[in-house]
């Protein structure tokens, strides 16, 4: 660090070229791993990253994975997740990890090569109007045009990626700016004066919030994904007001882990796949404390019967979440530990416990709520469930505190609602975007960043085969990764929804061609592992865990089953399919032709 | 629990908003830099926001800031959505919702202007008319031939849109308007 610290000293100020500014910057940014794959127009960046050994740059097998290793990355540390693609295709394929990094808040800075200043704008080889592209999926992008630009623009870059609302920023740097030689800034304060992000609410707007949590006989606490995004603090905060105030608490699905499943006042994810007694507690509520969420779509349900009766409370660092769907009453901007810090202050100051005969009504309501048992399945002996799969993989690796990441359809659900998290950051889904091939690369980015840990991505055999080709990515960087594949031959939530919305017409959602996931596995140096018979699960997931490679696990489950609880499309949250009432004849009219058009 | 086919709305939607529509006018201080309208812009058709009206142009030259005046439409909350959108673009310095300002400084409305520069190609009768209308709206004569005329008149919309009117019959053959120039009215600044 210290040594890190006298490099900065003595590079500031000296000339040198474009290419080698940008390793100095990235080592003087704190920079130990970069995701990315080279190409003509960062040759010269690449050339440079070969002549140090201050950070590790890891080879993709295509951009977009690095992308989302990069995010995996973050979201395991905290810290800046870093890409490195090339022009034209290099970039273009960094746009899914980029929206998905905007709307899921994570901070990740991608440097792309250009083609030299002097082409653009003439069709040359690998151009693409990167800036362009990338302007509505970033939060910020730039076009280095002067070399003594590029260290500030760069810094600038990881300044504005990690502080308000993270999110992915990208600097497209031409190849003659990469080897023209410029004076290097070290790291200063930012300059940048049109962008200040928010840190402490207003004080007023706080005092009128703890009132009416203090005086509310329903509450709830809903935390979103910006708890986890704020940091250590703001988790420890967030449990402590819980537990002062004694609120029953939900998590949107990338909050999970802020408040430990294993915790009391826990009611499980809300929203279209939540648990019964959380969407209730939401629509029955009298004031609702949102922090760092944003009512997103599969949350409310229908917003015009969304928690009718409810006071709203709503903390964010970005002022245009509020009110964006959801009218709130009591807004509070700001960053979620400065205005939980300030709030639960006030809260022990003020407010002398809850109501005792009021709270212990609502705490009754809510554990009849949670007797519905809204998760429950009919497990079988001849033939695996994926949510018995889940539970058992929790069930054995949990004493290793493991890292968890996703792909997108049932098994995700399946996985957010069964494996319980204690921990922040041990979560990594792609929740906004809802990116299919999310979850093999961030796993090995989160691999990347804790060696040591186990790290499992829970996928489907359909979402893993859109970017399977980094088993060669996890097998050259020694990353073990254990791919849990759940395997019901279809793409099973596009299945559901047929089945749901359109006369269980089953277009195109069956994957008929399926590799042999075993093979694949040994194809690519990683061990393959088949279960079909739940009698074996146990011993086959033991096997997997002592495994010191890579491992795709292909669990045979149920073919057809469905994710339940649901509320169906267009229905508000106390209108939920629970899975014992789910039978065909429910599932086909649950949606009427109104609600058939909704997303 | 309660499963049968009624009352459905939008899930993905927000709620069908019956607030009245309204137009306001938008001043946005920006960084004059490569790319700032084109977030502008983005963002309104990104969102699906109407633009009215647009104008940009550097106003303070040593600080490098632009002065971007939008004028658009919708509900008081989708107007002050695109605000706090505004707002978040990182070379945006401020914004400031004019209409609102103008009521909070209990004024009716901001100042607002533009200007519209008018091709008439007439002969005879015309002619004259054209110049007597021209001269009765405070049109100013920029250009002329023993074929035409190019008038600049400077004011509100909706004089310009009567000036417009009025010199179509006449022979007008081409029109450039400025969009709309706009700030509050009294002794403070934005």
């Amino acid at each position: 660090m210290k040594d890190d610290h006298k490099a900065a000293q003595t590079a500031d100020g000296h000339k040198m070229s474009g290419a080698q500014i940008v390793v100095q910057a990235l080592i003087d940014q704190g920079v130990e791993h970069i995701f990315g794959y080279p190409g003509g127009s960062v040759l010269p960046i690449f050339d440079e990253i070969y002549q140090q050994n201050k950070f590790q740059h890891i080879l993709v097998r295509h951009e977009q994975a690095a992308g989302h290793a990069a995010e995996g990355y973050a979201r395991a540390t905290g810290k800046v997740g870093v890409m490195l693609v090339t022009s034209g295709p290099g970039a273009t394929n960094a746009v899914t990890p980029l929206q998905d990094a905007l709307m899921d808040s994570v901070p990740v800075v991608c440097i792309c090569g250009q083609v030299p200043t002097n082409l653009i704008g003439s069709d040359a080889f690998q151009e693409a109007d990167t800036v362009g592209i990338t302007r509505p999926c970033t939060k910020h992008n730039w076009l280095v045009r002067d070399v003594n630009d590029l260290a500030r623009i760069i810094h600038e870059a990881f300044y504005i990626a990690r502080t308000g609302r993270p999110g992915p920023v990208l600097v497209d740097i031409p190849k003659d700016i990469q080897f023209a030689s410029g004076i290097y800034t070290a790291l200063k304060s930012m300059p940048c004066t049109s962008y200040r992000p928010p840190l402490d609410g207003e004080a007023q707007a706080i005092d009128y919030a703890v009132n009416l949590l203090c005086e509310a006989k329903k509450p709830v606490i809903y935390s979103g994904g910006g708890v986890i995004n704020s940091g250590a603090d703001a988790v420890r905060l967030l449990r402590e007001l819980v537990s002062v105030g004694d609120f029953p608490v939900t998590s949107t699905l990338t909050g999970l882990g802020a408040y430990p499943a294993s915790g009391r006042n826990w009611l499980g994810m809300l929203g279209m796949h939540g648990t019964y007694e959380a969407n209730m507690t939401m629509h029955d509520c009298d004031v609702m404390l949102a922090v760092g969420a944003r009512f997103d779509d599969r949350i409310t349900g229908r917003p015009d019967a969304f928690a009718p009766q409810a006071k709203i409370i709503h903390i964010d660092i970005d002022p245009s979440s509020i009110n964006k769907n959801i009218r709130v009453n009591v807004p509070i901007v700001g960053d979620v530990a400065h205005v939980l810090e300030d709030m639960v202050r006030r809260f022990r100051a003020v407010c002398y416990g809850p109501d005792k005969i009021s709270r212990a009504a609502w705490w009754q309501q809510v554990n009849t709520w949670r007797a519905r048992n809204s998760l429950a399945y009919s497990n079988r002996a001849d033939v695996i469930m994926p949510q018995y799969a889940v539970e058992r993989l929790y069930a054995l690796t949990k004493e290793y505190n493991p890292y968890l990441t996703t792909e997108v359809g049932q098994h995700q659900m399946w996985t957010a609602q069964f494996f319980g998290f204690d921990e922040p950051n041990h979560w990594m889904t792609s929740g906004g975007l809802g990116t299919m091939g999310y979850g093999f690369p961030a796993a090995i980015g989160v691999q990347i960043a804790r060696p040591d840990d186990l790290v499992i991505c829970v996928a489907g055999d359909a979402s893993i085969q859109m970017n399977i080709q980094e088993l060669a990515t996890a097998i050259q960087h020694g990353a073990p990764v254990k791919v849990f594949i759940l395997n019901n031959r279809y793409m099973g939530m596009v299945r559901q929804w047929q089945q749901l919305l359109h006369g269980n017409r089953l277009s195109h959602s069956c994957t008929e061609a399926q590799p042999d996931f075993v093979k694949l596995a040994e194809a690519y140096g990683a061990l393959g592992i088949r279960c079909s018979r739940p009698i074996e699960l146990d011993d086959r997931i033991g096997e997997m865990i002592a495994c010191d490679k890579p491992v795709l696990f292909d669990c045979r489950v149920v073919s057809l089953e469905n994710c339940f609880p649901m509320i169906p499309s267009g229905r508000a949250h106390n209108e939920m399919l629970l899975p014992d009432e789910a039978t065909d004849e429910m599932v086909t009219s649950a949606i009427s032709s109104v609600g058939r058009s909704l997303v | 629990m309660n499963t049968q086919n009624s009352g459905f709305g939008s899930a993905y939607f927000i709620e069908p908003d019956n607030d009245p529509v309204e137009t306001h006018t938008l001043a946005v201080l920006v960084n004059n830099e490569p790319g700032v309208l084109a977030r502008v812009i983005g963002l309104f058709s990104g969102r699906g926001y109407n633009i009215e009206s647009l104008t940009v142009s550097e106003t303070e030259e040593e600080q490098h800031l632009s002065r971007i005046t939008i004028v658009t439409r919708g509900t008081c909350h989708v107007i002050s959505q695109i605000r706090h959108q505004l707002e978040r673009i990182v070379p945006v310095h401020r914004v400031v919702d004019l209409h609102v300002r103008a009521c909070e400084l209990g004024q009716g409305y901001p100042i607002e202007r533009e200007l519209v520069l008018v091709k008439v190609l007439a002969q005879g009768a015309s002619r004259v008319e054209a110049l007597r209308l021209a001269e009765a709206f405070h049109a100013r004569l920029i250009d002329a031939t023993v074929e035409h005329f190019v008038f600049e008149i400077t004011g509100k919309s909706s004089k310009l849109d009567q000036f417009v009117s009025v010199m179509r019959p006449l022979g007008l053959t081409e029109i450039c308007r400025t969009g709309i120039a706009a700030m509050n009215r009294g002794a403070k600044n934005m």
